[in-house]
């Protein structure tokens, strides 16, 4: 479980983030949303600290994340996988190193017990074939399943994906959220996923948190998501020609 | 104030090269790897650059020194004095800098842009350390040795020239190579090419680091780390002559 606790971030003049706070619960996909320029991805990237927050908290399984000294930071960070929004590739690895990276990095095992690891999160994302390929030799799909793998090869308890979805088309969207959903309930991982994608909402959103212009305006379910009473979350999910034509139907 | 925040910035980032380390086996293997990136694949434009300027220094040196009672083993005491203390050193740390520190800020700032740096840095790997110290140490080992190289090649450079235009003769040349020679001046070139190695490959990686933005702001990195570099470079330049040949 991630917990955080009034969350403010500025830059310059301009106030991104207002004093946020949630839960973030284990096991389930826990899905940041809002429009573009609310700052989903700053909340996301506050909480695990590539950009340092000016005000509030975060517990990771009630461990203070903000106030650990460095090496209890460490600690934390080497349980936690991400997927960032291009992928993240380092471009001088091929796809197997790219994936191996963490395990040679944090891990004491032996090689052997590193390839076989990397050969099974490869084929868990689909991508059995695809160890010596290059980053530049992969469409914008594969890049984001590789940036899985990689995510998970060291089973993270704390899974992060910034717009996983950003730049696919609608089936491989699909597949890359159910593949999201069905590893986060695999490996119980506490996951937040950060998108606008209103197919990934009402995919895989067990829990939702909704962000506008810098405000935590709402918050819910899927399933309660499209009666949520507020008119920005109305104008959000129903900007979506699909979910505006289910609306008429439903009325 | 803005310059003094920065060269406060540049020191915590020196600074936090040392903190988590990873382990002497990762970094030798990347140290490897930037060698041969530092080095190897510069060589060639050392061998160039530096024979041309040996060739070019004898012959303008000979242009220069005209009158008949000055002997022509002057010429290549000249260019010798000129090779170790100046153009080996200092003048290849221009180019080092152009090619080198370029490269090196290039590379940081499309991991920064392409967020490489912030997936290092969130599996609670220190990036800097092991992203910037091997490309400082594998500077610090290589360019000591493409001074080397281009003070030779320099030296030779002068006397093909020599040589084949009749200036002066090998054996003219190589006298004046020898004459009065302190090999202090071997040393001093070798400390402002360790310093210099040092400066140009943490100021470009500390430029490309600290990119923000895309595409177009990772080439002004880029040329932002060759002028910083190349400023450096002769502000070190001055230093180490006032303090290491000064005479008081």
């Amino acid at each position: 479980m991630i917990e955080i606790q009034n969350i403010s971030k500025s830059f310059g003049d301009k106030q991104v983030l207002r004093s946020i706070s949630g839960v973030f619960e284990k096991g389930r996909t826990n899905l940041i949303i809002g429009a573009s320029g609310t700052g989903k991805s700053v909340l996301l990237k506050c909480i695990v600290e590539l950009i340092k927050p000016d005000e509030g908290l975060v517990f990771f399984d009630n461990r203070n994340f903000t106030e650990s000294n460095r090496h209890e930071k460490i600690e934390i960070r080497r349980e936690i996988g991400m997927l960032f929004q291009g992928g993240a590739l380092f471009d001088s690895k091929n796809v197997e190193e790219n994936v191996r990276f963490p395990l040679d990095m944090l891990a004491v095992m032996p090689r052997d017990e590193k390839q076989d690891r990397v050969n099974l999160v490869l084929n868990r994302v689909g991508l059995q074939n695809a160890n010596k390929k290059m980053p530049s030799e992969l469409s914008g799909g594969m890049r984001k399943r590789v940036g899985i793998a990689r995510a998970i090869v060291n089973s993270p308890k704390y899974l992060f994906c910034d717009e996983p979805n950003s730049g696919l088309d609608p089936q491989t969207s699909i597949l890359i959220d159910e593949l999201i959903q069905a590893l986060t309930a695999d490996y119980d991982t506490t996951t937040i996923v950060v998108t606008h994608d209103m197919n990934s909402v009402m995919g895989i959103g067990d829990n939702i948190m909704f962000l506008y212009q810098g405000d935590k305006l709402w918050e819910g379910s899927k399933d309660n998501i499209t009666h949520s009473g507020v008119k920005e979350v109305d104008d959000f999910v129903f900007a979506n020609k699909v979910m505006m034509a289910m609306r008429k139907e439903n009325t | 104030m803005g310059l003094l925040k920065e060269i406060g910035k540049y020191f915590i980032f020196l600074g936090r090269l040392f903190t988590n380390r990873e382990s002497f086996k990762t970094h030798y293997k990347l140290v490897i790897d930037e060698c041969l990136l530092i080095g190897i694949d510069s060589i060639l434009l050392f061998v160039l650059v530096s024979t041309f300027i040996g060739a070019v220094s004898t012959v303008q040196t000979a242009f220069n020194l005209v009158a008949p009672y000055i002997p022509k083993y002057v010429i290549s005491q000249v260019v010798r004095e000129m090779t170790v203390l100046e153009l080996a050193p200092t003048v290849m740390a221009i180019v080092y800098a152009g090619k080198v520190g370029s490269s090196m800020s290039g590379n940081l700032g499309t991991m920064r842009i392409t967020e490489q740096i912030d997936a290092i840095e969130v599996m609670g790997i220190n990036s800097i350390n092991y992203l910037v110290l091997p490309k400082i140490i594998a500077s610090l080992l290589m360019y000591p040795l493409l001074v080397v190289i281009s003070g030779v090649c320099a030296l030779t450079g002068g006397y093909l020239v020599g040589m084949i235009t009749g200036i002066l003769a090998p054996t003219e040349y190589v006298y004046g190579i020898r004459y009065l020679f302190n090999d202090f001046t071997i040393t001093f070139a070798l400390i402002k090419a360790i310093t210099f190695g040092f400066l140009v490959a943490s100021i470009s990686s500390y430029k490309g680091y600290y990119t923000t933005g895309g595409a177009l702001e990772v080439g002004m990195s880029s040329t932002k780390a060759v002028t910083t570099s190349v400023i450096a470079v002769l502000l070190a330049d001055y230093v180490l002559a006032q303090l290491l040949l000064s005479p008081a």
